[in-house]
């Protein structure tokens, strides 16, 4: 275990370190983040990293392998565009939490605000609280995971992102439906929470996802007809 | 008797092409989405001309005399920036509107002319960085294809905020160009219409942007320069905010600048033009002392050396090229005026690049059209093309007595209209009159 520490260090000299990393299986301590931005963010080793305190914007962004735990709350993106690995967040998350995610598992163990979800193109978050406003807007692949309630224009506009809530939802988007969960989803939905060490039956999350009305132009053929001399 | 013809007066205001609109748009439903740019006139380049030396300036030897034309990019904050020969750089295109033949065509030409290229939605191909020594990689909303380690081998990262034909709206590329290789990298289900979304996802506002910057320096160890592409509209404030956030160069685009496709209304009726714009950039760059310190680069109807002059006399410090390089591989050419009329169209006149039926194997997925590209004579003939634009940038360069193409200045222009005089901020010819400033 290395101890780092942002008092004596800066960021740049924190992700350069991440970054120099020649082999798997090292940790990292690091003391005194202080709400600093762009924490630990890049990284491509599987390494584990320990965040104490809270964490500002884009912490553990576009992670690749190794474990990020951020004991505190994170601002805005976190684990944004990760591509593999996981991220787990003790407190609560800010806007666009794991936006555009293509791999890997952030777990949010407080609320994520709104945009939880954007974009996602095949991560796995799971949130025990509950998600704000525009959670999974054009998500594309993946899946979301809401133990509490979710807000306003859930999945708007949806591609093929399967959303999983146990609370209440405020109100739907644009081309999102609730979905009769198949054994496959139920499946992947009883990994994830086993993986977020939560023990719920994952019969009573409701399911969302694209109606597919949004999936293509609609276009007419009102075309008049010839007129005959 | 016959009666007298009755005089047919065509309504200036209902014309055919209006009534044909109108037809479409009841027929169909939707609105007409198309590629290329603004065909309507505006006020260009060619309502500007250079004073050539005489007694008063000395020019330089046309043929012989040094006029030097590189250009670095992005030396503010990277350990590498991006040096090029020419001052012309390949615009943002995607694998996906383009086939991977045109994209590697690309790539050859620059190479040759020791210049960039730039990737587009849907991230980099192998192909791409193989064939582009100087790559950027285009950081867009739809983060389609983003992937880090492709960031990691980009030579610098354009963070797309906007584009010249569209500025405000986000890209689409409709379901018949969707082949596997396509849906694959961008993660969605072949043959779905791709909307690429008009805001980046995870930030809102120039503040937050600021710090994304930060990320991806952190990302890249700050080797290599952070450029912001903006499309032409309240282009003085965006340039100051887009340097406020941390841009090494700005990407200025002109609503004459193409897209692969977008909603014609879009294309014809939002942004202002590229003469407009450039003058704004300026005077934000110049206002933050940050002229020549973050590079301008300009595009959105650049087809000359005249308007490359010009566009650097302006003050930009090098130009950008989407639809031209197109047009130097093959596209809208008249070899294939029979397969462009068979689709409804006319060479000079195809812009239905969303269709994915170009016969040109340019804007297409489907492997026959494709195979008529053949990228290896497609990077030759725009590497003559780039040439030769940069020999016409340079012929007038020595002519106004500059060394450096980067060495002319708006004092070496005069407009021919009015409104080009407003906009470029320059005299009308023959007067001291700058309309609005002077």
């Amino acid at each position: 275990m290395r101890n780092f520490d942002c008092d004596l260090h800066s960021v740049r000299e924190l992700n350069q370190a991440l970054h120099d990393v020649q082999s798997d299986g090292e940790s990292f301590n690091v003391l005194n983040v202080k709400g600093q931005h762009a924490l630990a963010c890049g990284i491509t080793h599987n390494i584990n990293v320990s965040l104490q305190g809270h964490a500002g914007y884009y912490c553990a962004g576009m992670h690749q392998r190794g474990t990020v735990t951020v004991h505190g709350n994170v601002g805005v993106g976190v684990a944004e565009n990760m591509m593999s690995g996981t991220v787990h967040v003790t407190g609560n998350a800010s806007q666009s939490a794991g936006a555009t995610a293509h791999g890997g598992l952030l777990i949010v163990d407080g609320d994520a605000a709104a945009r939880c979800g954007i974009s996602l193109k095949g991560g796995s978050i799971v949130v025990k609280g509950s998600v704000g406003h525009m959670s999974c807007f054009m998500a594309q692949a993946g899946t979301l995971v809401v133990c509490g309630d979710a807000g306003e224009a859930l999945g708007d506009s949806l591609y093929e992102t399967r959303i999983f809530v146990l609370g209440e939802v405020e109100s739907l988007g644009a081309g999102c439906e609730r979905k009769t969960s198949t054994a496959e989803d139920l499946s992947i939905l009883s990994d994830l929470l086993a993986k977020a060490e939560i023990d719920i039956d994952p019969a009573q999350f409701a399911q969302y996802g694209s109606d597919k009305s949004l999936y293509n132009f609609s276009v007419d053929n009102a075309v008049l007809p010839e007129v005959s001399r | 008797m016959k009666p007298k013809a009755p005089g047919l007066v065509e309504s200036a205001l209902f014309d055919r092409r209006t009534i044909a609109e109108i037809d479409r748009a009841a027929t169909t439903g939707i609105y007409d989405i198309r590629g290329f740019g603004a065909k309507r006139k505006l006020p260009h380049f060619d309502d500007l001309l250079f004073l050539g030396a005489s007694m008063s300036r000395y020019p330089l030897e046309g043929y012989r005399e040094k006029c030097a034309t590189d250009v670095t990019l992005g030396d503010r904050f990277a350990k590498r920036p991006v040096k090029i020969d020419i001052p012309i750089t390949i615009a943002g295109m995607s694998f996906g509107a383009l086939s991977a033949n045109a994209k590697e065509a690309l790539g050859r030409g620059a190479n040759l002319m020791g210049t960039s290229t730039t990737t587009g939605d849907g991230g980099m191909t192998p192909e791409e960085r193989g064939h582009s020594n100087k790559l950027v990689y285009q950081y867009l909303p739809s983060r389609y294809g983003m992937n880090p380690d492709d960031l990691r081998k980009a030579d610098a990262i354009e963070i797309v905020l906007g584009q010249g034909a569209k500025p405000g709206g986000g890209g689409m590329l409709l379901g018949q160009k969707i082949t596997d290789r396509v849906a694959q990298m961008r993660t969605l289900p072949k043959g779905v219409d791709q909307r690429s979304a008009c805001r980046h996802p995870d930030w809102t506002g120039p503040d937050d942007l600021a710090i994304k910057v930060i990320e991806l320096r952190e990302i890249t160890d700050w080797r290599v320069p952070i450029y912001m592409k903006i499309g032409a509209t309240r282009t003085y404030y965006d340039v100051k905010l887009a340097v406020k956030a941390g841009a090494d160069v700005i990407v200025l685009d002109g609503m004459q600048g193409g897209t692969a496709a977008t909603q014609d209304v879009f294309i014809e009726h939002v942004g202002i033009p590229t003469l407009a714009a450039i003058p704004e950039a300026v005077q934000a760059l110049q206002e933050m002392d940050m002229h020549r310190k973050v590079q301008l680069v300009v595009s959105g109807g650049i087809r000359n050396g005249a308007d490359v002059a010009k566009c650097l006399a302006m003050g930009a410090d090098a130009v950008s090229i989407g639809t031209a390089a197109l047009i130097a591989l093959g596209c809208n050419h008249p070899n294939y005026d029979d397969q462009y009329r068979d689709i409804g169209s006319a060479a000079g006149f195809y812009d239905d690049y969303h269709e994915g039926l170009c016969p040109a194997g340019i804007s297409t997925q489907d492997p026959d059209l494709m195979s008529q590209l053949d990228p290896e004579l497609g990077g030759r003939r725009l590497a003559n093309y780039l040439q030769c634009i940069t020999l016409e940038a340079q012929t007038i360069a020595r002519a106004c007595g500059k060394s450096h193409v980067l060495n002319l200045e708006p004092e070496d222009l005069v407009a021919v209209s009015v409104e080009a005089a407003a906009m470029a901020r320059v005299p009308l010819a023959g007067t001291k009159w700058i309309p609005g400033w002077s």
